[in-house]
């Protein structure tokens, strides 16, 4: 058990290296957040990413260990009969449980504030999903629409286009401002899915989701429809531009003129 | 019943076999109600769904293998990963463990000569099979197969945005397989409760068995609800029940809690078999007893209890589910299932590890299912299953889980093939199967991980070049050939030992369970004679007096068992003690 202790500290102790040294958590391929709320994600992630990656490095080092130190060398010579061990029995389901209560804590804690809505919004955007394509419609302080953007007539769209060419519609966002989504369908599920803000929410009949963005970087970032939809759920694409409270508002003025004089239907 | 009138009285000193009546080739294989020809039915009709649903999975990693791919159509596509999931799920892996291994070896396992309802047996194998064909059939229809995805999410599943004969099909094979799978967990329930040896008690029963019989109720759990939900669906689609449709008040949604309280229990129905399988596997080739037998027992059952309650992990991003609730729950199943790991890696302590291909097989599964494990302890994390829900890298993480299983069904089946055929199959084909679907798996997937934090959603027909997809697609590709090669060199396998047979004898591997006792393969109605049962290990107590369990690990005391040259010192895992000093007995009850 000595072997082990050590090599448990020495897993601890690579671990700890790469976090500390690195002075920003390690990514694991995943996005950072380009919003408040996708960064809480991204936190809860990396902190997951490692304990899982130790917990693995040490379950798959106790098997290497049983599987080479343990392997047959004498066929005539017949292993103790033991079959239990009842502290290490304890100790392995504690632990576990343990573990699991630390990351449900932490996990609340990020849900918490992923899904909190604040009262008033800077902007409000319904965003509608049909089959093949996405409307973002921004809204008054009374609920009415005021811009729309959707996806081009007619469908099908362009094939094997990427998500932030101009062929997808492209919505966009306040940098810093928090902008609330009421999220729907008119047919069947679809998932509202933006990977660099790690969020995806599914859009559905008969349910209305409602949910906060608040962008921390400015740029272009592509989305997707997550969930299968039918036929052209690959063509499913949109983009989000977060830019500049300023250069938002002027954006949206000049889309209202133009839907308030019916350019667009 | 009358399986126990007709059994025949079998004296221990001249056992003579009981000659099957009825016919004999090609009628036996389709009038036949023993469990043995059964399960090897189930088996290899399993393996040929298999197989086919393994093509699709090469022509659906063809498409994504270069971006903006007209390889395949966009329709054909959905087809092909419909299809794809469909056939494995619930054709292949289920099937293969419940009906066909399970079948086979149950009986064997605790000293039945059948099953408990043969008949029903039969007609669960039946309506497997047309089921599965119906399913199939969707092919030839002018709309083509289902393409709503294996999960058939409503409204998608109604009859306006997926009219046609083919998805009709599918939904009334699956009322078909579904009254076949719940046929198959009365019948095993059955079998495991009341036939039962004399001196075969619970806590002696194989873990395979065990895990059977948790399967048997979850199954019965999970089964009717499901079967249920397809008969509404139905009735949606022709009968304007507006079940699942908003427009009559009925609740789309309502279609994901029916179908996940299936899905759910559904990944340990499919699990619990094969965890089962590398139980027994690791305590057989590390030449021990299982580590905390009990503890394993308690493992499983808590698994299947917790996995009634956790369905809606799978509904995270609808934003009607209560997420601290199925998050938590979701998080338990992470403790009996580290008990497990931690029990198979007991088992190999201090042991005497030999590498035949099952052991291989069941090693490979211990380090695959641990990538899925851990994985899947991050999806039940509401937050990071928002950003990853939908993407490659929940498809990377059931998969790991899935090939893990598929590894270890090939351990069971290397494992049991030569008690099922009398033949052993070739270790060097073995071996170089295992590699290549280790390695495989390995390489198909992990990069699947990345591919779904880069972004990318799962069932896309294409992706653009600027995705920034292709290099780990072209990757994964590439794994999926080294999978079509581990099951070609498996399928020569099995065809060598068919044309250049080498005996396998009653007991190649030193087993322990009563399996091994009988035949290769068994005669009708399983055993002329059985060795007593007084622990876990019957034909090992049988084979080795001298090396029985050590009870509560004290070596004093089982140098005096030992000593003793068992026989009268009682070893049992539990109190329990028939009281019959007789060696063998016969069968007769």
């Amino acid at each position: 058990m000595g072997d082990l202790r050590r090599f448990a500290r020495f897993s601890l102790l690579i671990a700890l290296a790469l976090v500390l040294g690195g002075c920003t958590l390690p990514t694991f391929g995943a996005f950072r957040g380009a919003t408040t709320q996708g960064q809480a994600e991204f936190k809860l992630w990396s902190w997951m990413t490692i304990a899982g990656l130790v917990v693995a490095v040490i379950v798959w080092g106790l098997i290497l260990w049983a599987v080479v130190a343990y392997r047959r060398r004498d066929p005539d010579k017949m292993p103790r009969q033991f079959h239990s061990n009842l502290p290490v029995e304890i100790i392995y389901t504690a632990i576990p449980l343990i573990i699991i209560g630390v990351i449900f804590f932490y996990t609340v804690k990020a849900e918490n504030k992923i899904d909190a809505l604040v009262p008033h919004p800077a902007a409000m955007i319904r965003v509608t999903g049909f089959q093949w394509g996405w409307s973002f419609g921004y809204l008054d302080a009374q609920g009415k629409q005021i811009a729309l953007v959707e996806t081009a007539q007619p469908r099908p769209p362009v094939l094997a286009g990427n998500p932030v060419s101009p062929e997808y519609p492209q919505f966009v966002l306040p940098l810093g401002e928090t902008t609330q989504i009421v999220l729907q369908s008119v047919d069947v599920v679809h998932g509202f899915y933006i990977p660099a803000f790690n969020f995806s929410r599914y859009a559905q009949p008969g349910v209305t989701n409602n949910f906060d963005f608040t962008p921390v970087h400015a740029g272009v970032f592509p989305g997707h429809c997550a969930q299968y939809c039918g036929l052209y759920h690959s063509e499913m694409l949109f983009s989000v531009r977060v830019v500049k409270p300023s250069v938002f508002e002027t954006w949206l003025h000049s889309e209202s003129v133009r839907y308030a004089s019916g350019a667009v239907a | 019943m009358t399986l126990v009138a007709e059994r025949p009285v079998v004296f221990d000193e001249s056992p003579e076999p009981e000659h099957e009546q009825g016919p004999s080739g090609f009628l036996k294989w389709i009038t036949s109600t023993d469990h043995k020809v059964i399960g090897k039915n189930y088996t290899v009709t399993a393996l040929i769904f298999f197989l086919m649903a393994g093509s699709m999975a090469l022509l659906i990693r063809a498409q994504l293998a270069s971006p903006d791919s007209t390889l395949l159509s966009q329709h054909t596509y959905n087809e092909m990963f419909t299809m794809h999931g469909s056939l494995m799920i619930y054709l292949f892996v289920g099937p293969v463990s419940f009906g066909g291994l399970a079948n086979y070896i149950v009986p064997l396992q605790i000293g039945a000569p059948d099953m408990a309802f043969p008949r029903l047996n039969a007609l669960s194998y039946w309506l497997y099979l047309g089921g599965g064909s119906m399913m199939m059939l969707g092919f030839l229809t002018t709309g083509s197969a289902a393409d709503f995805g294996w999960v058939a999410y409503a409204p998608l599943s109604n009859s306006i945005n997926t009219p046609g004969a083919g998805p009709d099909l599918w939904i009334v094979a699956l009322v078909l397989t579904g009254f076949s799978a719940i046929f198959t967990g009365v019948n095993l329930v059955s079998t495991i409760y009341y036939l039962r040896a004399p001196g075969m008690t619970m806590f002696r029963m194989p873990i395979f068995t065990w895990n059977m019989l948790v399967t048997g109720i979850l199954i019965l759990i999970a089964f009717p609800v499901f079967t249920s939900a397809l008969v509404m669906l139905w009735c949606d689609r022709h009968l304007g029940a507006h079940i699942f449709e908003v427009s009559g008040g009925g609740v789309p949604v309502l279609w994901q809690d029916l179908f996940w309280f299936f899905g759910h229990p559904e990944v340990y129905i499919l699990a619990l078999p094969f965890f089962g399988i590398v139980t027994d596997v690791i305590a057989v080739f590390s030449r021990k007893p299982i580590f905390g037998y009990r503890g394993m027992v308690f493992a499983t059952i808590s698994i299947a209890a917790l996995s009634t309650s956790v369905w809606a992990h799978h509904m995270f991003t609808t934003g009607v589910v209560l997420l601290p609730f199925f998050s938590l729950m979701s998080y338990l199943i992470a403790v009996p299932t580290g008990i497990k790991f931690f029990n198979w890696i007991g088992t190999m302590w201090r042991g005497s590890v030999k590498f035949d291909t099952p052991m291989l097989f069941a090693i490979g599964f211990l380090a695959t299912f641990l990538i899925g494990g851990v994985s899947g302890i991050m999806l039940a994390s509401p937050p990071i299953d928002f950003a990853t829900h939908d993407t490659y890298f929940v498809v990377a993480h059931f998969h790991s889980v899935v090939m893990a299983l598929v590894m270890a069904a090939f351990a069971g089946f290397f494992y049991w093939y030569p008690k099922m055929t009398g033949r052993m199959l070739r270790e060097g084909l073995g071996k170089a199967t295992f590699w290549l679907m280790f390695i495989g798996t390995n390489v198909t997937f992990d990069p699947q991980y990345l591919l779904g934090l880069k972004g990318m959603p799962r069932r896309i027909a294409e992706y653009a070049a600027g995705d920034g997809f292709t290099t780990l697609n072209r990757i994964s590709s590439a794994g999926s050939v080294l999978l079509f090669f581990a099951v070609l060199i498996f399928l020569i396998n099995t065809f060598v030992s068919w044309r250049k047979p080498i005996p396998a004898g009653d007991n190649p591997w030193d087993a322990s369970s009563l399996e091994w006792s009988t035949t290769s393969p068994p005669p009708h109605h399983n055993f002329l004679k059985i060795p007593p049962i007084r622990s876990q290990r019957p034909v090992w107590d049988h084979n080795h007096p001298e090396h029985r369990i050590i009870e509560h690990d004290r070596p004093r005391l089982g140098a005096l068992a030992a000593s003793s040259g068992g026989g009268t010192v009682l070893l049992d895992d539990i109190g329990f003690d028939d009281g019959d000093p007789v060696e063998t007995r016969d069968l007769d009850r």
